[in-house]
């Protein structure tokens, strides 16, 4: 199973990468989001995926059985930051396309005589 | 009262300055000012027993003791002279200064302020014994200094001589700074004091050469020494009491000290004789050289500083010779130290009364210009005699103080041609001969300077304002120091015994156990023509004659193209890296976010892949997988398939539903991976995001997807396709090996047992790694704010900006 994570991993990096090149910011965000969730799946991957009962101590379940529960507790973390990003991403962008009129990149760039 | 404390006083005393200038105008800044070099320079005084025993003060305030940094002031003789300098020069400039700058126009709370920070940085250069507090006081007289030469900050050349001053100065003092690393590594320790200690054994190291050389780099760009002399001149835009007190008593003699301070250590080497001597002894002809092509009064001064600090640099190199020499305490070879400090304290005195008159001039004309000059002589009769008196000594005529050091300065250059080691005994014969040329052009600019000011015709109409002599306020500083001049003449082995001997016995403490032993008889008539007498009559008759003939020759100078020049040098190289950083930067720096995403991915390739392969890291490991599940196959496709949904839609709305779509995969793998926590929060902060996600699309454009060429897409999809290969090895490896064994284990065990939780996750979150979760609380935070700073705070564009589109 962690192989072929593994590859589903490299494919949703490949996507974000992809969509944070194009010039819409809008696609920049989704990218971003795509990110994320790869970057998760990643810490939990790495962590290793066995494990037959969840982190939560109960009767009757030794301590090998558990999942790894240091991977999760980094996952819950970054799942919380990643939303406080995109959110800001996502307010930047309503208010930049606001005021500047468009959210092409390119056209938002700043210049020496355009500043 | 504490050494270290004395040293930071002139600091303390500037906090109170800007109150006392808003408070007090009406009394000039200067007397309250005033009281602190007095102060200092009265405790120096009394410390002088103390070192004509030999004796020596410490006292050490510890700084940061886990890495051994400390400041140590150390009193021996060579930094009690150096003291005494500071703070009594410091008193009669600010004294002279009280009178230079107008109360009410200058910003006299900037200039003492800059003054007594410089006071106390010199102070910590000459006293500290802990390398890195003196590297860092070394590095405060170069900003205090740069301060200072842009006072006037209104001004191009100011600011372009603070400049110019700063990049040279400071980097020598970089260069010294690591030279000090050098000598720490060989000592193993900061301390000055142990290194000299040490000093037979830190010769034979690797490292010893360069060390000496990057030392003297910092001595030389700081004592303004060939070819970095070139800041000097520039730096005489300051105001006339900074030039006075900074760029000719004390700020270009810490170069001096350093080498005076370092020859224990140094003076073994060969490297450093030739070094020393050479290089001084050729600033010294080349500075006197060129004093005669400035026009500016204090240009010349500027000129003949360079010459003169190369004059004693050379001393100091020579002095080194005593070491290689057997017995040298009673050879000929004993002068050199003696000559080098005793010139050094001449040369203050003097120049700081030529500077002061030079701001009189130029006070009381409005000029500086010495074409425009001349015949002051009657018109200002004190100042003309204070300026006589140190031009006198500068040119080594006797009567006056310059006279005795200066063929002391001859005796130990004709000893040179003594010394057999080296191959000195083949080129020590060159020495004196540039020593004498130089002399001889010393002599004429001394001449230069005093009587094309004073003596000639008046010519009114050229200058700006009608002359006059100065008030009495100003005339005291220099005629103070004038008296000086004349006094050290007549009871020069007074001085030599209280101030001279001990900092010679500190320079020379492989001649000499303590002050007494040094045996150098001052005398200015020795009982008969000695051939240093017979070099100085002759130092006389050609200076004088050629000075006679000045006017016919002096315009060949013009002959020197200023295109081929230090200065232009300076200038191409400063002009080439200002261009040049900013065309390199402009390369990269597009402003195009994508560009600079480029750059960031295609550097996480590069280096993550080659680390991969470069450390055989990648791994591939079958065992101990997890086993494959239908559901999980059917999320993993259903993920997939939701981001190929989002890089091809057409439709915003499309993709921000994948995107949901996709994020609930995720939280379903939560699911099957037995993560119940993540999969809860995950599926809050989905249904979340996607609604926000339609909110603000609902206020974005419809649609922009015709932008993107093909060449675009290929490129972008060939960089999103290596990262994701990357990402792909990545966690195969990280899958595949487990170097270390994982804390978890630890979390495991204990969390009941010391965290008194069952749910282990949570316990980690808010226990064991609380504060990371405080931090992410705060990034949550700041994120909230911001946003509603973007939705309330609403910086509008002004009217006027709408009206031009």
């Amino acid at each position: 199973m962690e192989i072929i994570m593994s590859f589903v991993i490299g494919f949703l990096f490949m996507a974000a990468v992809y969509l944070m090149l194009s010039k819409s910011l809008i696609r920049i965000i989704i990218g971003t989001g795509l990110l994320s969730h790869g970057a998760h799946l990643l810490i939990l991957t790495m962590g290793g995926l066995g494990g037959t009962a969840p982190p939560v101590v109960a009767d009757g379940v030794s301590v090998s059985d558990y999942a790894d529960p240091l991977p999760q507790a980094l996952i819950l973390t970054a799942i919380v930051i990643s939303f406080a990003v995109t959110s800001f991403f996502l307010v930047l962008a309503y208010r930049a396309y606001q005021e500047l009129g468009t959210d092409n990149m390119n056209l938002m760039r700043g210049t020496e005589d355009n500043d | 009262m504490s050494l270290v404390f004395l040293i930071f006083l002139p600091l303390i005393a500037a906090l109170f300055i800007p109150l006392l200038f808003k408070k007090l105008g009406r009394i000039h800044t200067g007397w309250f000012v005033l009281i602190v070099p007095v102060i200092l320079f009265i405790y120096y005084l009394t410390l002088l027993p103390t070192t004509l025993e030999g004796g020596t003060l410490v006292s050490e305030l510890s700084w940061i003791p886990s890495i051994d940094l400390a400041i140590v002031a150390y009193i021996d003789g060579l930094s009690l002279l150096f003291s005494l300098l500071i703070s009594g020069i410091g008193a009669l400039v600010v004294l002279y200064s009280i009178f230079y700058l107008d109360k009410k126009r200058e910003q006299l709370h900037n200039f003492y302020v800059y003054l007594l920070m410089f006071m106390t940085a010199m102070l910590g250069v000459v006293q500290s014994d802990h390398l890195i507090s003196l590297y860092l006081f070394w590095e405060l007289t170069s900003i205090s200094s740069f301060l200072l030469i842009g006072y006037w900050y209104t001004r191009d050349r100011s600011r372009f001589g603070a400049l110019k001053s700063m990049m040279i100065t400071v980097f020598g003092g970089l260069m010294m700074l690591g030279g000090f690393v050098l000598l720490s590594i060989m000592g193993n320790t900061y301390s000055i004091r142990e290194l000299i200690a040490q000093a037979p054994e830190l010769a034979g190291h690797d490292f010893f050469v360069w060390a000496l050389v990057l030392i003297l780099l910092g001595a030389f760009t700081k004592s303004a020494q060939f070819p970095f002399y070139i800041w000097l001149p520039d730096a005489m835009e300051a105001p006339t009491p900074v030039s006075a007190y900074l760029h000719s008593a004390t700020m270009v003699k810490a170069g001096l000290y350093l080498v005076a301070r370092f020859t224990p250590i140094f003076a073994v080497s060969g490297t450093w004789i030739w070094l020393v001597t050479g290089v001084g002894l050729f600033t010294l002809f080349w500075g006197s050289f060129f004093a005669l092509k400035q026009k500016d009064l204090k240009g010349i001064l500027a000129f003949s500083t360079v010459s003169q600090l190369g004059l004693i640099m050379s001393l100091l190199g020579a002095s080194a010779m005593g070491f290689h020499v057997e017995n040298a305490a009673e050879t000929v070879f004993k002068y050199a130290g003696f000559a080098a400090i005793f010139h050094l304290v001449n040369h203050a005195v003097f120049k700081g009364s030529l500077f002061m008159i030079a701001g009189i001039v130029d006070h009381e004309t409005g000029t500086r210009d010495i074409r425009k000059l001349g015949g002051l002589m009657s018109l200002m009769p004190i100042s003309f005699t204070i300026a006589m008196i140190g031009s006198f000594s500068m040119a080594g005529i006797p009567l006056f103080g310059g006279f005795l050091s200066k063929e002391m300065f001859l005796t130990a250059m004709l000893a040179i041609t003594e010394f057999d080691l080296f191959s000195m005994d083949v080129w020590g014969l060159l020495f004196p001969v540039v020593a004498w040329i130089a002399s001889v052009f010393t002599f004429i600019y001394s001449f230069y300077f005093v009587f094309h000011t004073f003596a000639g015709k008046h010519k009114p109409e050229e200058l700006p304002k009608q002359a006059h002599e100065a008030p009495i306020g100003m005339l005291i500083s220099p005629a103070i120091l004038a008296v000086l001049v004349v006094a050290i003449f007549f009871v020069p082995n007074f001085v030599g015994k209280w101030i001279v001997n001990p900092a010679v016995a500190a320079i020379q403490p492989f001649l000499y156990d303590s002050p007494s032993d040094v045996h150098v008889h001052v005398a200015a008539w020795h009982g008969a023509i000695t051939p240093e007498l017979a070099m100085t009559i002759g130092i006389f008759l050609i200076g004088g004659l050629m000075f006679w003939t000045l006017r016919k020759w002096q315009r060949s100078y013009d002959a020197f193209p200023d295109k081929v020049s230090l200065n232009r040098l300076y200038d191409h190289f400063m002009y080439m890296s200002d261009g040049g950083a900013n065309r390199f930067s402009a390369v990269y720096m597009t402003g195009f976010i994508r560009s600079y995403l480029v750059y960031m991915f295609g550097f996480f390739f590069l280096i993550v892949l080659s680390t991969l392969f470069l450390n055989e890291a990648f791994a591939f490991d079958l065992t101990n997988l997890a086993p494959i599940g239908f559901y999980e196959i059917v999320i993993a496709l259903a993920l997939v398939g939701g981001t190929i949904t989002i890089l091809a839609a057409k439709s915003r709305l499309t993709a921000i539903i994948a995107l949901g779509a996709v994020g609930y995969s995720v939280a379903l793998f939560f699911v099957i991976f037995r993560a119940p926590d993540l999969a809860l929060t995950q599926l809050v902060i989905e249904t979340i995001s996607v609604a926000l996600f339609l909110l603000a699309f609902y206020h974005l454009p419809k649609s922009s997807k015709k932008e993107e060429r093909i060449g675009f897409k290929v490129g972008n999809g060939l960089i999103a396709l290596g990262v994701g290969a990357t990402m792909t090895l990545v966690a195969l490896s990280a899958h595949s090996q487990k170097i270390l064994p994982s804390i978890s284990e630890y979390y495991k065990e204990t969390v009941y047992s010391e965290a008194g939780g069952g749910n282990i996750v949570n316990v980690i979150l808010v226990d064991y790694r609380g504060f990371d979760t405080l931090f992410e609380i705060t990034v949550l935070g700041i994120a909230g704010i911001a946003i509603i700073t973007m939705i309330k705070l609403r910086l509008t564009k002004k009217e006027g900006q709408h009206e031009n589109k």
